[in-house]
C-alpha cells in the first residue's frame, strides 16, 4: 500500500464548494528512462484517478508519463450530503489502491 | 593588460570570502520560488510528509537479531526525539567522531537491534531520517561546538574555504560570496542544512544532506566524497554550526 494524504474539511455547508488535496507516493517511472545497464526500466505509472461522492463520479483524471512522481491532485466539488468519499489510483500493473473518507453536510 | 585583469580579480577574491553575518543569514526557502515554497507549507502538499509517514510505520516496526523496534526503547518519538536532529552531528565517544543522524541511526539498528544497516539513500534510512527530524521542526540548530566537537567543526570549516574540483572554486565562493546571484537557471542560496533530508523536485524525492554536498561537489568538477565519509561528516557539522540558531524545517522542498 502506497502512503497517501488526502486533506478535505470533516464538516461543509450543503451547496458549498469544497476543495479536495490527494497526495500519492509512486515513482511514476516513465519508461524512457535507461537503467544502469543501459536497458530501459518499465514503464511504471498511476494511469487513472477517480472520486466518487456516494457512489457518484465526481472527478476522474488520466495520467501519462511525464507526470512528476508522487502526484499531487487537487479539485473542487460541491458538498450536497453527508456520506463517503472513496478515492480511487489504479496503476500499470492494474493494482488499484483506494481510500474512503467521511463527509458530514449540514 | 592580463596581470592587472589577475590583480583586480585576485582583490576582489581576497575582499569577499566574510563570513555571512547572523542578522543575513537566509534559508534556501526564502530563494525558492513561491510554488515551492507554498508546496513546503502545506503538510498534504509536501511529497516530503509521505517519507515522514513512512519513517512512522518504520519506528514501530520491529526488526533484527533482536526483534526489537526503535519505539521500544525510544518511546513515544515526539517527546524522545523532540530537539534531537536540532544537534546532530553529535559527538560519539565509542567512534571519538562525530556521527549524523544517518550514521546514529544506522548505529542504533546494528548496535541495539541486531540488524543490518540500512543503505544510505535508501528510502527506508530517508524515511526514518526524516521522520526523527520533523520531531525538531521548528526548533532552532544548536550544534555543539565544545572541545569534543571543535576540531571536527573546523576541519570542516576548512573543507568548505578550500578550493577543489576541476572549476577550482570552494563552497565559500558560491555560498558565502555570491549568494542571491544566479548561476544558470538556480539562485545560490547560502548552503544553510536546515531541511534535510529534503525533498528536492530535481530528484522527485528525499534525499540527505549528504547526496547535496555530492552535487554540489560534482558541479565543481570534484570527487565527492563516499557516503559517511569522515569528510562529508565533517563538513555537515561545520554547516549545522554555520547555522546554529536557525529553526529546522524538515522535511524542506527544494528546487
Ligand atoms: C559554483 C557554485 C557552487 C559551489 C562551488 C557550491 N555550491 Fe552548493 N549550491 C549551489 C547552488 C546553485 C545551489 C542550489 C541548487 C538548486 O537550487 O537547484 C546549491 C545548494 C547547496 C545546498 C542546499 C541548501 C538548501 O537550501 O537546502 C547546500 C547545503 C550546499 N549547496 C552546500 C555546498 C557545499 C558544502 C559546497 C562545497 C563542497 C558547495 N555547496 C559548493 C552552488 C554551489
Ligand atoms: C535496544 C534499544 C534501542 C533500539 C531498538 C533503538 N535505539 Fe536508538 N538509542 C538507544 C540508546 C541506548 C541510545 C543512546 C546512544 C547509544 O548508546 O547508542 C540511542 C540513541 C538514539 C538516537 C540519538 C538520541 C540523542 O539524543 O542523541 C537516535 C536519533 C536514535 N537512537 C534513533 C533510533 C531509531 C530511529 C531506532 C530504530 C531504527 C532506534 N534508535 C532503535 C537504544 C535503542
Amino acid at each position: 500500500m502506497a502512503r497517501v494524504l488526502i486533506n478535505l474539511p470533516a464538516r461543509a455547508k450543503r451547496g458549498e464548494l469544497i476543495e479536495i488535496k490527494t497526495l500519492i507516493a509512486h515513482p511514476m517511472e516513465t519508461g524512457y528512462r535507461l537503467g544502469p545497464t543501459g536497458g530501459a526500466i518499465p514503464r511504471d505509472i498511476i494511469n487513472r484517478f477517480t472520486c466518487t461522492y456516494n457512489g457518484e463520479e465526481v472527478f476522474r483524471a488520466e495520467l501519462f508519463p511525464a507526470i512528476a512522481a508522487n502526484p499531487f491532485i487537487t479539485f473542487f466539488t460541491v458538498a450536497t450530503e453527508s456520506g463517503e468519499i472513496v478515492f480511487s489510483w489504479t496503476d500499470d500493473h492494474g493494482n488499484t489502491q483506494t481510500e474512503v473518507r467521511q463527509i458530514t453536510v449540514e | 593588460m592580463r596581470a592587472l585583469v589577475l590583480a583586480a580579480v585576485a582583490a576582489a577574491v581576497a575582499a569577499a570570502a566574510a563570513e555571512i553575518a547572523p542578522q543575513d543569514r537566509h534559508s534556501g526557502y526564502d530563494f525558492a520560488g513561491p510554488d515551492t515554497r507554498a508546496m513546503q507549507d502545506d503538510d498534504t502538499a509536501n511529497p516530503g510528509m509521505l517519507g515522514v509517514l513512512q519513517g512512522e510505520t518504520l519506528w514501530a516496526a520491529k526488526t533484527g537479531a533482536a526483534g526489537r523496534s526503535c519505539a521500544d526503547c525510544h518511546g513515544d518519538a515526539r517527546t524522545s526525539m523532540k530537539g534531537v536532529a536540532a544537534r546532530y552531528p553529535a559527538f560519539e565517544p565509542a567512534l571519538a567522531r562525530p556521527l549524523d543522524l544517518e550514521g546514529r541511526i544506522n548505529r542504533c539498528r546494528s548496535e541495539h537491534q541486531g540488524a543490518e544497516p540500512l543503505a544510505w539513500e535508501s528510502a527506508d534510512l530517508l524515511a526514518l531520517t526524516a521522520f526523527v527530524a520533523y520531531q525538531s521542526r521548528g526548533l532552532p540548530i544548536m550544534v555543539r561546538a565544545d572541545a569534543e566537537l571543535r576540531p571536527f567543526v573546523d576541519l570542516g570549516s576548512a573543507l568548505f574555504h578550500r578550493r577543489q574540483g576541476q572549476l577550482n572554486l570552494s563552497c565559500s565562493q558560491c555560498h558565502d560570496d555570491n549568494w542571491g546571484k544566479r548561476l544558470a537557471g538556480a539562485v545560490i542560496p547560502q548552503a544553510h542544512p536546515t531541511g534535510y533530508p529534503v525533498y528536492r523536485l530535481e530528484w522527485q524525492s528525499l534525499g540527505s544532506l549528504q547526496r547535496r554536498l555530492r552535487n554540489c561537489m560534482i558541479g565543481v568538477r570534484a570527487e565527492p566524497y563516499d557516503y559517511s565519509a569522515p569528510e562529508a561528516v565533517d563538513l555537515e557539522l561545520y554547516l549545522m554550526a554555520r547555522a546554529r540558531g536557525m529553526p529546522l524545517e524538515t522535511p524542506a522542498v527544494r528546487p
